[in-house]
Parts: C-alpha cells; sequence; structure tokens
C-alpha cells in the first residue's frame, strides 16, 4: 500500500543469506532476528522465525498466505490488558 | 421488470443510476458497463429491453464481482488476516480500527456506540 512497486520489497540481506543457508542445510532452526521490517518472501515459508518485539523474541511459523507481509506484524511490541481499575470516585 | 444480478430492480430511474442500486456498482462502473454494453445512459429502467438486459447482464458477469460473491470475498480477506495473526488481523479480531488511527478518542465507528464508566451525573 505504501511503497513503491518499483523499488522493490525490502527483505534484510542478512536474513536472506540466513534463510538461504538453513534451507540447503535441510534443517529445521529458529532464526532469531530484529528484521522486524523485512517483507517475507516465498522462500521463508515454512521456517520459523523468532521476530524480536522489542522485549522478548516472539516465535513466527511462516505459512504461505503470510507471504507479502512484514515480520513485524507477526510480533506485537504492545500488550493491552485492559483499563487499570479506577477506584470508586466520592 | 428488471432484474440483474440477482435480486435487484430499481425502477423509475434511469439505468446509469439505477446500476448503483446493486452492491458492488457505483457511478463510474456504472457508466463502464453501460457503455460496454451499448446501452445509452438515459434509458429509464422500465424502458429496457430484453437484450439491453441481457447486455448489462454478461457485461457483469464477465468482469465485475458483485453482490453475494464480492462480500464473500471481503469476508475471505479479511478472514485471512485472521487466520495468519498478523497485526491486522488482531485489529479486526477485537473490532479496532485497523489503519493505525487513534483509540484515545474518536474510533466510534469500529468501536460501536460509547460504553461509559460509572459515573454518570443523573
Amino acid at each position: 500500500m505504501a511503497r513503491s512497486v518499483r523499488k522493490g520489497p525490502y527483505v534484510s540481506d542478512k536474513l536472506v543469506r540466513k534463510v538461504e543457508d538453513l534451507s540447503k542445510s535441510k534443517k529445521k532452526k529458529v532464526i532469531k532476528t530484529w528484521a522486524r521490517r523485512s517483507t517475507i518472501t516465498p522462500e521463508f515459508v515454512g521456517h520459523t522465525f523468532a521476530v524480536h518485539n522489542g522485549n522478548k523474541f516472539i516465535p513466527v511459523f511462516v505459512s504461505e498466505n503470510m507471504v507479502g507481509h512484514k515480520l513485524g506484524e507477526f510480533a506485537p511490541t504492545r500488550i493491552f490488558r485492559g483499563h487499570p481499575d479506577k477506584k470508586k470516585v466520592v | 421488470m428488471a432484474r440483474i444480478a440477482g435480486v435487484d430492480l430499481p425502477r423509475d430511474k434511469t439505468v446509469e443510476y439505477a446500476l448503483p442500486y446493486i452492491y458492488g456498482i457505483g457511478h463510474s462502473r456504472s457508466r463502464q458497463i453501460l457503455a460496454e454494453a451499448k446501452v445509452p445512459l438515459e434509458t429509464p429502467v422500465r424502458d429496457l429491453s430484453e437484450q439491453q438486459a441481457v447486455a448489462i447482464r454478461t457485461v457483469i458477469a464477465e468482469k465485475h464481482k458483485v453482490e453475494g460473491e464480492l462480500r464473500t470475498e471481503m469476508n475471505m480477506n479479511i478472514k485471512r488476516l485472521m487466520d495468519i495473526g498478523c497485526y491486522r488481523g488482531l485489529r479486526h479480531r477485537r473490532g479496532l480500527p485497523v489503519h493505525g488511527q487513534r483509540t484515545h478518542t474518536n474510533a466510534r465507528t469500529r468501536k460501536g456506540r460509547k460504553r461509559g464508566i460509572g459515573t454518570r451525573s443523573k
């Protein structure tokens, strides 16, 4: 919706390398990453990423229909636990 | 009686302004369709000939998703977002605005009518 098509999707180079290595080695390993702004490419499908949310790493298993979204979309940075209990005002 | 794309039959208006009664067809699309079906814009619906109606119907059937089909597609798109557990999906689930609007105030369309918290002066 925002980024110009001409530029192509942004994917962190390091992440691409890691994914390629992992695909070649045929192993299943979680890839720890801070690259929340990286677009999920078709090559990512089937891998699990641990996406940093500023506090913890959230495990994200990438499925087919996640392609085109960004990794950060799957690791929420805020938790809302409801409004605090207001003490009764007189 | 002109019945196009399911259950729609607005009568006394001209076709140009009658087609937008169909879900998924607005004014511009209405004009495009009529141009393609070679039906003059000003024809009142009640004067539509059978061939004209058929022409309009085929154009819509071929080129446009309308009514139920369109609604299903929209719901599928939303469902997809919810299923993959992405941020937009979460917002849909909670009935909050999806496109990053503020929720401190406003956002009443998504959140529904105001639910106050207790102290309302009598």
